[in-house]
């Protein structure tokens, strides 16, 4: 993100004039009306707005949103990114990635550009499938994932995209899901992050995974299964009921019941976004004894990568000055003279 | 050699075998023992002397490899004289050797009548074994071709810092000093600048700076006063007439570095720099890092993809995007800049090649990523590439790099090697108000009244504008995915990929335009034979065709610096020529695109042993030629066939 003026845009500013090539249905859909709704609620300015994506679905994303926008390759967003915002540190970049895109064959820089700390919004659009090859099973994919390249069921186990970030030293991450009313607000918060924010969004590819997030998703369990992590607020869900505690002796999180409210006679844990072990375990709960965990999860800030090389920079060149002529006769010379050219003489 | 000289002074034979002009040296030892060192050093002091030269430093690929081993032999060979020099030179005329490994692997380049100089206290049992001697070749007479000079220079060097109190080990240290010590009394060479140089190295550590002064003079002292009778004698090169200005020396790494600065800097544009360590090409890295004040900023990057994907970036945001490497690196680099390819963005990728294929050999030299920069990536995806010929000339080449990719909006590839990058030369530093600046210009406003910005709208030489996020009104997309025509969307429907393959390869080849035309280097513009060379052989084909041309054959020396697009000239040069010779080191990739462009019959000369040509080498495949009858003037004499080189050759 930058510090300039907020600008005065709406939905509408921000949709391009290409036609979206989606599946009907998908989830991706919902992704970019949330991040268009975002955009001016965060006085977004589109000429220094610049999407990023490496290759899949979810790397079409650029095209349809009226800002500057560059569709790479295969898994390579972040260095892009990174090249982007070293070069122009003003542009407010947001990357587009995919499970198969940042945590397979672009898992590398996904994990660089964690650790250096880039300023950027990271969207991982996490469908557990490869989409755009034809449905074969992903590095996120659940163990006994059927698809053409595992007809009996995936054997590999799965990454954890949050999990993986906090391992490679993100500063910030947060989850949530495409038809989620309130991932624009997780969107915000991720743009108010100073340095890498990773967002993982579950996304519902309606042709080779649908609705495989039903379980903490559809409506009716929706309450039951979800956890809103809020800065300073009990880990409360189910309305209210449960709640996550923090079992003193085995040192995990524990459901437990809140009655009447009282969630302090349940010990549940107040959530805090500074707690770097709580958001480990956070992302690590195992879905259905526990519920998914959603929102900000992690967010303390560190100074940015290009800040950095900023700083570094200036430190290097203190009281240099660019003069090519002295940079060109650097080190130990010798004058050949007009009158000597026939012997040579050195100085 | 001195980037000045460009007339031609041909001497007749006689002269030139009646005062040899010229000396090789080298120096050969364990890694540990400071070669490269004692050659950098006395390199500087061979230029201060005012002779033209150029290096070879050949040095094994490990850091430290066990000591005393032949393959732990690391060595540096200097060519230097009073004329202009082009190569590190064939055989050299002396050889220190600094133990028996050093010896072995070689004395058998030596000069016959060479001169050898060993030190003997590293000749014991145990060295003598590690270097797969039975008996000391000191001693049984297995060097009667040379002559051999044999002290014990361990045990000199300790008497000499016997008063500064180091450790054995430190104080052997010292010896590499010492032997340049008596290098320079042998070539009659001031002591101070390195006296000055010991002083600043050792700055923070008195003591040594003193131990390696005391080393250095008491090798000198050595030569002076030692009643040697026999093969130690003192000679003196000539300064080389050579164009007045300030020199100095320069390693075509460092060229490339300041060429690239001086590039971005005749552009005004900020270059981006995006590295990976490998062998030979950090060194980029490691100068563009203190050049900072220049707008440069360096990424050390994850990998070597990652390295150009963020100068992609760079550019893409408007500065001037640069990454470097070597053949496996350029190797994972081929997705991306087949992507620069296909935005449009300029970029500057130079590629220091080494012996291949894989790791092959990394610290020694070859040719061999021809194929891989003009025909190395998916699709149909042209590229201009440049070559340098030396280390001075990489600087004008990193130049012409910065400027085609700016000017056309293109990845232009820049190919050094190893040699080029290790070797150093005197360089008449130019003077940077002579060069002719190239300023990028951006889109700012929109080049379309009637709608919206249109980025892929083609100027009358194919060429793309440049927009830089950030400018108000031109927000736009750009991506890997076949566009169309002016806007840029999302269109690969069969009409608009003919179309725009066509553009882009359109646009590439058109700068065969913009490039000067092909000359002759050396030698007239028509007649028998041409030989046609790029990159580092330069040298050796340049001192092989004078040396032919001194024996009457009508040969001719092409140099070709734009290897792709070809210089627009090319064809019909190479036409007037009754044979084409192209001396390479790999397996006659270049040869292979002189053919396919122009349906010439180029005769490859090809070598791939990790050593630069020797000029004989190319001396003897010119002769084949010519009957391998000297004298023949003008080379009138019919060709024979049956003689021609082999690609064994």
């Amino acid at each position: 993100m930058n510090d300039m003026t907020p600008i005065q845009t709406t939905l509408k500013d921000w949709e391009s004039d290409q036609e979206v090539r989606w599946c009907p249905g998908c989830g991706d859909y919902a992704i970019l009306k949330a991040v268009q709704r975002t955009l001016p609620m965060i006085g977004a300015d589109p000429k220094n707005t610049v999407f990023v994506s490496g290759i899949g679905c979810s790397s079409r994303f650029p095209y349809y949103v009226e800002s500057y926008g560059f569709h790479t390759i295969h898994g390579r967003a972040p260095a892009f990114a990174t090249g982007i915002k070293l070069a122009n540190p003003e542009l407010d970049v947001w990357l587009v990635t995919g499970d198969g895109d940042g945590m397979s064959i672009g898992g590398n820089h996904t994990m660089h550009v964690l650790r250096r700390n880039l300023d950027c919004q990271i969207m991982l659009f996490n469908n557990e499938i490869y989409g755009l090859t034809k449905g074969q099973y992903s590095p996120t994919s659940r163990v006994g994932t059927s698809s053409p390249t595992s007809p009996v069921g995936s054997v590999d186990r799965p990454a954890l995209p949050c999990a993986f970030a906090l391992g490679s030293g993100a500063r910030f991450v947060a989850r949530g899901y495409d038809v989620s009313k309130d991932l624009p607000e997780v969107l915000k918060a991720a743009h108010a992050h100073k340095g890498a924010a990773f967002i993982e969004i579950f996304q519902n590819c309606i042709v080779y995974n649908k609705d495989r997030f039903d379980d903490f998703t559809a409506k009716g369990v929706a309450a039951e299964n979800q956890i809103w992590c809020t800065d300073g607020e009990p880990l409360l869900f189910a309305k209210g009921t449960k709640g996550l505690s923090l079992d003193h002796t085995t040192l995990t999180l524990k459901v437990v019941d809140v009655v009447d409210g009282d969630w302090q006679a349940a010990d549940v844990a107040v959530h805090n976004v500074k707690n770097r072990g709580l958001a480990h375990m956070l992302v690590e709960m195992p879905f259905g004894p526990f519920p998914m965990a959603l929102g900000v999860i992690y967010d303390d800030p560190r100074p940015t990568f290009e800040g950095e090389v900023v700083a570094e920079r200036a430190k290097l060149i203190e009281g240099k000055t660019a003069n090519l002529g002295k940079l060109l006769s650097k080190g130990q010379t010798w004058t050949v003279e007009e009158k000597d050219a026939a012997h040579g003489l050195m100085d | 050699m001195m980037a000045s000289i460009t007339a031609e002074q041909e001497k007749p034979a006689s002269v030139q075998e009646a005062s040899p002009e010229a000396v090789v040296v080298r120096f050969a030892g364990d890694s540990g023992d400071g070669m490269q060192l004692t050659g950098g050093q006395f390199t500087l002091s061979t230029a201060l002397a005012g002779n033209d030269l150029a290096t070879f430093p050949d040095f094994p690929a490990e850091i430290r490899a066990p000591q005393g081993t032949l393959f732990g032999v690391s060595a540096f060979q200097i060519n230097f004289g009073s004329s202009e020099i082009t190569t590190a030179g064939d055989a050299p005329d002396v050889l220190v050797a600094m133990n028996p490994a050093a010896l072995k692997t070689n004395v058998q380049a030596l000069k016959p009548g060479g001169l050898v100089i060993a030190d003997t206290g590293e000749f014991s049992k145990r060295n003598l074994d590690k270097a797969k001697y039975e008996t000391s070749p000191l001693e049984d007479g297995s060097l009667a071709k040379w002559d051999v000079l044999a002290f014990d220079i361990s045990a000199l060097t300790l008497e000499a810092v016997k008063p500064f109190g180091l450790g054995n080990k430190e104080a052997l240290r010292c010896k590499n000093m010492w032997t340049l010590g008596l290098a320079l009394w042998m070539f009659d060479r001031d002591r101070e600048p390195l006296v000055n140089w010991l002083k600043t190295k050792f700055a923070k550590n008195p003591v040594l700076a003193d131990a390696n002064i005391a080393a250095l003079n008491a090798g000198h002292a050595y030569g002076e006063t030692a009643e040697l009778a026999g093969p130690l004698k003192k000679l003196h090169i000539d300064p080389v007439p050579s164009e007045p200005g300030l020199y100095r020396t320069i390693t075509g790494a460092e060229a490339v570095s300041l060429g690239l600065v001086a590039g971005a800097q005749l552009a005004e544009l900020p270059m981006f720099f995006g590295g990976y360590p490998i062998t030979p090409a950090s060194a980029i890295l490691h100068n563009l890092v203190k050049m900072k004040e220049f707008g440069v900023t360096t990424f050390q990057a994850e990998d070597e993809i990652a390295a150009i994907c963020a100068a992609i970036g760079a550019s893409y945001a408007g500065q001037l995007g640069v990454t470097s490497s070597s053949g496996p690196g350029i190797a994972l680099k081929g997705e991306a800049m087949g992507l620069a390819i296909m935005t449009e963005l300029p970029l500057v990728i130079v590629n220091s090649q080494r012996g291949g294929p894989s790791t092959g050999l990394p610290t020694k030299t070859e040719q061999s990523d021809l194929y891989q920069a003009v025909y190395g990536r998916n699709g149909d995806a042209p590229l201009p590439v440049i070559a340098a010929r030396s280390p001075a000339d990489a600087f004008e080449c990193a130049i012409e790099a910065c400027r085609i990719a700016t000017q056309f909006m293109t990845p232009v590839m820049l190919l050094t090697d190893g040699y080029i990058g290790n070797a150093s030369e005197p360089w008449l530093v130019p003077d940077p108000s002579t060069f002719e600046p190239f300023p990028v210009k951006f889109l700012e406003d929109t080049n379309n009244p009637d709608g919206k910005v249109l980025p892929y709208k083609r100027d009358e030489r194919g060429v793309r504008p440049w927009i830089k996020p950030g400018t108000a009104e031109l927000m736009h997309r750009v991506g890997g995915i076949e566009k169309a025509i002016d806007t840029g969307d999302l269109d690969y429907s069969p009409a608009t990929h003919q179309a725009q393959t066509d553009a882009r390869k359109t646009k590439v080849d058109g700068i065969a335009a913009a490039v000067p035309a092909q000359d002759v280097c050396l030698g007239n513009d028509k007649g028998r034979l041409a030989v046609v060379g790029w990159g580092s052989t330069y040298g050796p084909i340049h001192q092989a065709v004078r040396r032919a041309r001194r024996k009457g054959y009508d040969v001719s020396h092409i140099h070709v610096r734009h290897v792709w697009p070809l210089p627009a000239n090319m064809g019909d040069l190479l036409a007037g020529f009754d044979k084409v010779l192209v001396p390479e080191m790999n397996t006659g990739q270049f040869k292979t695109v002189l053919r396919d462009q122009f349906l010439v019959d180029a005769v490859p000369l090809n070598k791939t042993s990790g050593q630069p040509f020797a000029i004989a080498e190319i001396e003897d495949a010119i002769a084949s030629f010519f009957d391998g009858v000297p004298g023949h003037a003008e080379g009138e004499v019919p060709v024979n066939d049956t003689q021609l080189p082999s690609p064994e050759a």
